[in-house]
């Protein structure tokens, strides 16, 4: 079967590394990656603890596909408990760490305790050793792969790293693998950094084993020729990557913009995927360079930027004038529409600054926005910001804050705490766009209903990857609902937020959802784990992960109180597009969501719910 | 007729899928550290390079083999390194000017690509195109038609 039942315990204030056999019983009920790893933390973490303490734990988790030639079979998530938020996080990544760590023969790592002095973790199959980092400590990301790479002689070596954000505090800070594949939401980054570690490397050769070889590589051929043909994974993803949307859900008016004063972007074209395939008038070059594909992945979504060398952002900075990871949707939307920045090429800067330095696009776009709008309305003073000029649409602000940010500095140490806790600083919270603390990605709630029911409820805080319900209510997949509509979203939301909780827990990459459904993935993990996993159960085990999650939350102190959104989405009317007048009735689809979770109207768990799914 | 693995790099998007369905076919186990073909990724200029052995005609390998564990298959060109005699030696890893050719510390032996028996995986996994298995003697066939078609100055003119 393909877990490779074994966890690696690090106890970074004994300075030890241990094996332990993986629980399997609750691998059978949570199937690996993020389920397995929420349930490891929900036994192991008080959901009271203080997120930056020694005592919180922070897990690196490979689900049962993560390895094998199943599409997309790369990923892994860092599960702890947030700093931003104060909920359970989970991040995840793609990239080809997660898969190195499994060829290693580990499905997880738990971190506990916190080391005195910086250090990082080093694996060599069954050897795990925890070495000193100090001259690591203060260097990006980039130069960590190198420098540990180049110290262990081993060019093949696959590391996670945070960089000067997770050092420095930075509540968003993420952990990067392979340059530019990020855990990026939820502060993980942080939460390593407090444990004062620097890295993980990892090198395996053991190799990932399935159940049944002949029926996996069947059903794996299956879903390859389906993600083959699917129009937006064979062809929208690999040409233009998850940026296809800027165009989309600004025409739907959807796209905040200027931290959600407006639905839509009058500079959306500039910032688009479309754009990107375009040769700039002042080098004759594209910004695209190509797509990359994460390991295993058969779609290839990913965005290989090159900067131009004459932009103001990076001239006479070399170290970012070759090609890097590129703009997806997320990040342009945030980078770009938050700020009210139509700069293509600020932006892919600014994108490789979060890269560099360890930082989520979003929240760091997201509250840059809230703080030019801060400023704009004088709530920040303009001494206050060390010279800095926020206003809106100013690329040079958004180049300067995202790098005052990723070192720590000036201004950016106020960046570094988000939006909400900014917000409340200067005397406006509700300008916030947040749900528990952590920023809206880039659809909004008043043009897409569902999204924000979604946001609301989503366990990590504001989240678009908890329960991709823009599938259905903009791309028509599985079925088109009307965006402008209440009616059936709960119902809608519940289904994508308990599948998503499947297809992160089997380690596979959620861009496999515009082709695969439940049952075009169970074929591939019953083949590798063995025993039986038909769709019901896998539904019923998602769900089971997202009311374990719930419950951590409920007991680290969140209500239903906390299942909303800001009052200007809920208040102040879009002001253009096809939303116009509208603003989000979260009132119509909550209650009605609590009753499809069969949760009571206080939005716990009832007895008979948690009976159910045996929590 | 003889057939040949051919690369075109510029598909490559780098996922691996023919490591790992080169460790499976020959090791039952997906693990690209015991993969046949490499595929090297090139930061500095964004570029993804698959790469395997090319079956030479006049193997250096096989050459330079003290035992005789390097067989030549005359239908296909395959060379084939033959467990039973290989005494791991790793000579043959020295002679190969391409480095397709690595020792597999597990088996004592050297390992090398050899076309799954007429049947190679990674061609049959690679979702591009990248690595195609083709007629050893039109190797050139895909990228001379592809050029053909640009010497066409009249068509051009036309459009």
């Amino acid at each position: 079967m393909s877990w490779t039942r074994k966890l690696l315990r690090v106890d970074l204030d004994a300075r030890t590394c241990g094996a332990e056999p993986l629980n399997m019983e609750w691998a059978e009920r949570y199937i690996g990656q993020r389920g397995l790893a929420s349930k490891y933390l929900s036994e192991e973490v008080d959901p009271k603890v203080d997120p930056l303490s020694p005592a919180n734990k922070l897990i690196f988790a490979t689900g049962p596909l993560t390895g094998t030639a199943a599409s997309t079979g790369g990923r892994y998530s860092v599960v702890t408990k947030g700093p931003l938020t104060g909920t359970i996080a989970c991040s995840n990544s793609g990239g080809f760490f997660g898969a190195e760590l499994k060829f290693a023969g580990w499905d997880m790592i738990i971190f506990e305790g916190r080391s005195e002095e910086p250090l990082y973790l080093c694996i060599e199959n069954d050897r795990a050793q925890l070495l000193p980092a100090a001259e690591l400590w203060g260097r990006s990301v980039w130069e960590t792969e190198a420098l540990i790479r180049k110290r262990h002689g081993d060019p093949q070596l696959r590391i996670a790293s945070i960089g000067r954000a997770g050092e420095t505090g930075c509540l968003f800070a993420g952990v990067v693998n392979d340059l530019h594949r990020a855990a990026g939401r939820t502060g993980v980054g942080a939460v390593m950094g407090a444990k004062n570690l620097k890295a993980v490397a990892v090198r395996g050769t053991l190799g990932v084993k399935v159940a049944d070889p002949k029926a996996f590589m069947a059903a794996v051929a299956e879903g390859k020729a389906k993600l083959a043909t699917n129009p937006v994974t064979s062809q929208g993803l690999p040409t233009y990557g998850t940026q296809v949307l800027v165009n989309v859900i600004n025409e739907a008016g959807a796209f905040p913009t200027r931290n959600g004063r407006d639905v839509q972007f009058e500079g959306a074209r500039r910032i688009s995927a479309e754009a990107m395939h375009e040769k700039r008038p002042t080098d004759g070059k594209p910004n695209l360079l190509r797509n990359g594909a994460c390991f295993g992945c058969t779609i290839a979504c990913g965005r290989i930027s090159q900067i131009d060398r004459g932009h103001f952002s990076v001239k006479d900075k070399p170290r970012y004038w070759e090609p890097s990871g590129g703009l997806e949707y997320e990040a342009a939307w945030a980078l770009g529409a938050a700020t009210g920045v139509d700069d293509l090429e600020a932006l892919t800067y600014v994108n490789y600054l979060c890269n560099e330095h360890g930082m989520d696009p979003i929240t760091l776009g997201a509250t840059i926005g809230a703080a030019m709008e801060l400023y704009e309305i004088g709530a920040i003073p303009a001494n206050e910001t060390g010279g800095l000029k926020l206003t809106f649409g100013s690329a040079e602000a958004l180049c300067k804050a995202a790098e005052l940010c990723g070192t720590g500095e000036g201004f950016g140490r106020e960046i570094a705490l988000g939006s909400k806790r900014l917000c409340e600083k200067y005397g406006h919270p509700d300008l916030s766009m947040t749900v528990k603390g952590q920023e809206f990605p880039a659809y909004d709630p008043r043009g897409i209903q569902g999204i924000g029911l979604e946001y609301a409820t989503s366990n990590r805080g504001a989240c678009h990857v908890r329960g991709y319900t823009i599938s259905s209510e903009i791309l028509a997949t599985p079925v088109k609902t009307d965006p402008l509509v209440t009616e059936g979203k709960a119902e809608l939301c519940k289904a994508f937020q308990d599948a998503t909780a499947v297809v992160d827990s089997a380690g596979i990459c959620l861009f496999s959802t515009f082709a695969w459904g439940i049952p075009d993935i169970a074929p591939q993990i019953e083949a590798a784990c063995g025993g039986k996993w038909p769709v019901e159960r896998l539904i019923e085990t998602g769900e089971r992960i997202w009311n374990l999650e719930r419950k951590f939350n409920l007991a680290a102190g969140f209500s239903a109180k906390d299942d909303t959104l800001p009052k200007r989405i809920l208040k102040e009317a879009a002001k253009t597009g096809p939303a116009k007048g509208k603003v989000n009735r979260l009132h119509e689809m909550l209650p009605e969501y609590y009753k499809a979770r069969g949760w009571t109207a206080d939005g716990i768990p009832s007895n008979r719910t948690l009976e159910r799914l045996a929590l | 007729m003889m057939k040949s693995l051919t690369i075109d790099a510029a598909k490559c998007t780098g996922c691996l899928q023919c490591e790992l369905a080169c460790s499976f076919e020959h090791e039952g186990v997906f693990n690209p550290a015991k993969s046949r073909v490499k595929v090297f990724v090139l930061h500095d200029t964004g570029r993804y390079i698959p790469y395997t052995c090319t079956q030479c005609s006049d193997a250096w390998c096989a050459s330079v083999c003290p035992v005789e564990a390097i067989e030549s298959d005359r239908e296909t060109g395959v060379k084939r390194v033959i467990d039973s005699r290989c005494v791991g030696c790793k000579v043959c890893t020295i002679a190969c000017p391409f480095g397709t050719i690595n020792y597999n510390a597990a088996s004592g032996k050297v390992v090398k690509c050899d076309l799954c028996g007429g049947e190679p995986a990674c061609a049959d996994a690679c979702p591009t195109g990248a690595i195609t298995f083709v007629d050893a003697e039109w190797t050139g066939y895909g990228r001379m038609k592809a050029w053909a078609g640009r010497t066409d100055t009249a068509a051009q003119a036309q459009g």
